[in-house]
């Protein structure tokens, strides 16, 4: 499912984001990638979705080779990899309803079966009633919800989350959690990058933990 | 397509003054186009008209034979160079005479048909030919004076080519106005949009899906100031035609040339549509890179 075989991100600056990492995450798994700030999580989720390319490594998603993809298919990797960005990156003068629906306009989907499509997903991540409202009019939780909603728009195999519980108190955390679980019981790979120590140590997922860009920690563990 | 449509003219319609800007620049060289069109168009015709004109006129000796006349209308006929040739009799020329002056009975009593000569009028195919039909004219012992428009259409020739270069320079430098304004405007735009677009590319967004709403925002721009350009440049002419043909005549009528102005509306229209896309692709690719 995801592979990355001795993957290293230096930058121009000559910082390393990312140090010869090595890892499988197989096909249904719920991930958690933990570590401090700037220890690389970012990267590494960015590295994944082609937002960045590794200046050594390969990298794998779906048997995609994601370091050798032409640059006109990588928004095709993009519709099957779902991310939820840390600071949301929701459009603030479209409607939360405007937001879900771009990804589906980009693909040409037709206009019914993309109205269906983000009312089912907004049925599912519970903000329904919140469509028509822009991005300013909602919570924060609601917030996440929605960005959650845009990156389970194309029902993707994979979905990232940076830090999706990051501005959120704990009960709006755990059910922002707690949506995540359920997409991952319907079979999507979930990988989800946190500083939240209740929540992983609670889940007992198996995580992965990054320092000054190194893999210091892997664990299998299963709930 | 339809989304696209849409979201250029949301573009246009967050940005007026922006836009105004870009429309304005280009109905302004839109308008010169069209003018300068109708200068070439008209400057041709004005020569024409006068290229159709007898151009030259041969006065012959009261003393030449009509064997001379018939052998030298042979001759000029013979250069291939004439596309009409008139002989004018002293009777002609008298009733031509007594036409143009049938108000003035004192000029009628004191001329009659002896003291005007007979005379030849020639048409040549084209402006370069008068001077040679002329020489040959000019070198029979019966012919007395040889009268043609050298000078007028000469000058004609020499002020319509000027006009021509200044007017295709003047386009020249407007038209590289406008893509250099729309450039500028489009690439505010694109800036201004840059999060936004980040975003999409996040979200799966193909190149195009982002290009194609700036190129038809640019094409608007483009195709909304060559109508406004052809509208007001064709009214100005229709405007300007009765003083035009005070002093022109039947020399200057494009207003009835139907076709010209539907081909020049044609022409100009597929220009904006080049122009806009170049212009908007050109700013694309200096800010989408």
């Amino acid at each position: 499912m995801i592979k990355l075989e001795k993957v290293t991100k230096t930058f121009g600056t000559g910082a390393v984001a990312i140090s010869d990492i090595t890892l499988t995450i197989e096909r249904g798994e719920f991930v958690f990638l933990i570590g401090p700030s700037g220890s690389g999580k970012t990267t590494f989720l960015r590295l994944l979705i082609r937002d960045m390319i590794p200046s050594e490594g390969s990298i794998f998603v779906n048997d995609i080779d994601v370091v050798k993809l032409p640059k006109n298919k990588v928004p095709h990797l993009r519709r099957k990899i779902g991310i939820v960005f840390q600071d949301l990156k929701m459009l603030m003068d479209r409607t939360i309803f405007e937001n879900i629906v771009l990804p589906l306009e980009m693909s040409n989907t037709d206009k019914k079966t993309a109205r269906e499509r983000v009312d089912a997903i907004l049925e599912q991540v519970g903000i329904i009633d919140q469509k028509n409202k822009f991005p300013i009019q909602l919570s924060g939780g609601e917030l996440q919800r929605a960005a959650i909603a845009r990156a389970l728009i194309f029902s993707p195999d994979i979905l990232l989350a940076d830090e999706p519980t990051g501005n959120l108190d704990p009960t709006t955390s755990w059910e922002i959690v707690k949506i995540l679980q359920d997409i991952n019981k319907a079979g999507t790979t979930v990988v989800m990058a946190t500083h939240n120590a209740d929540i992983v140590n609670n889940l007992l997922k198996r995580t992965i933990a990054l320092e000054k860009g190194k893999l210091v920690k892997d664990t299998k563990q299963k709930s | 397509m339809n989304k696209s449509l849409t979201t250029s003219w949301n573009h246009i319609r967050r940005s007026p003054y922006q836009s105004f800007a870009a429309i304005f620049i280009m109905m302004q060289t839109f308008f010169v186009i069209t003018l300068f069109a109708f200068i070439v168009v008209g400057s041709a015709r004005v020569i024409g008209y006068f290229e159709s004109l007898p151009q030259v006129t041969a006065f012959f000796k009261d003393e030449a034979k009509q064997t001379d006349i018939d052998s030298l209308e042979a001759q000029i006929k013979a250069t291939g160079k004439v596309s009409q040739i008139t002989f004018v009799s002293k009777q002609e020329a008298l009733a031509r005479y007594q036409k143009q002056n049938k108000d003035d009975a004192i000029l009628l009593d004191l001329v009659t048909a002896d003291i005007l000569p007979a005379s030849l009028e020639i048409s040549t195919n084209s402006i370069q030919d008068l001077s040679s039909v002329s020489q040959i004219l000019k070198s029979s012992s019966s012919i007395d004076q040889v009268v043609y428009p050298k000078d007028i259409v000469n000058n004609l020739t020499i002020w319509t080519n000027a006009l021509r270069k200044i007017g295709l320079a003047v386009i020249g430098v407007l038209v590289l106005d406008a893509i250099f304004l729309m450039v500028i405007i489009i690439g505010i735009k694109v800036s201004h949009k840059k999060q936004e677009i980040e975003i999409m590319r996040l979200l799966s967004a193909t190149n195009w899906y982002i290009r194609w709403p700036f190129l038809l925002e640019g094409m608007i721009y483009s195709i909304v100031g060559a109508l406004l350009g052809y509208a007001f440049a064709t009214g100005a002419l229709l405007s300007a035609t009765p003083f035009l043909e005070s002093f022109l005549g039947n020399a200057f009528l494009i207003p009835d040339q139907v076709n010209f102005l539907a081909i020049l509306f044609a022409g100009e229209l597929a220009t904006a549509i080049i122009l806009g896309c170049l212009a908007s692709f050109l700013a694309v690719l200096r800010y989408l890179k």
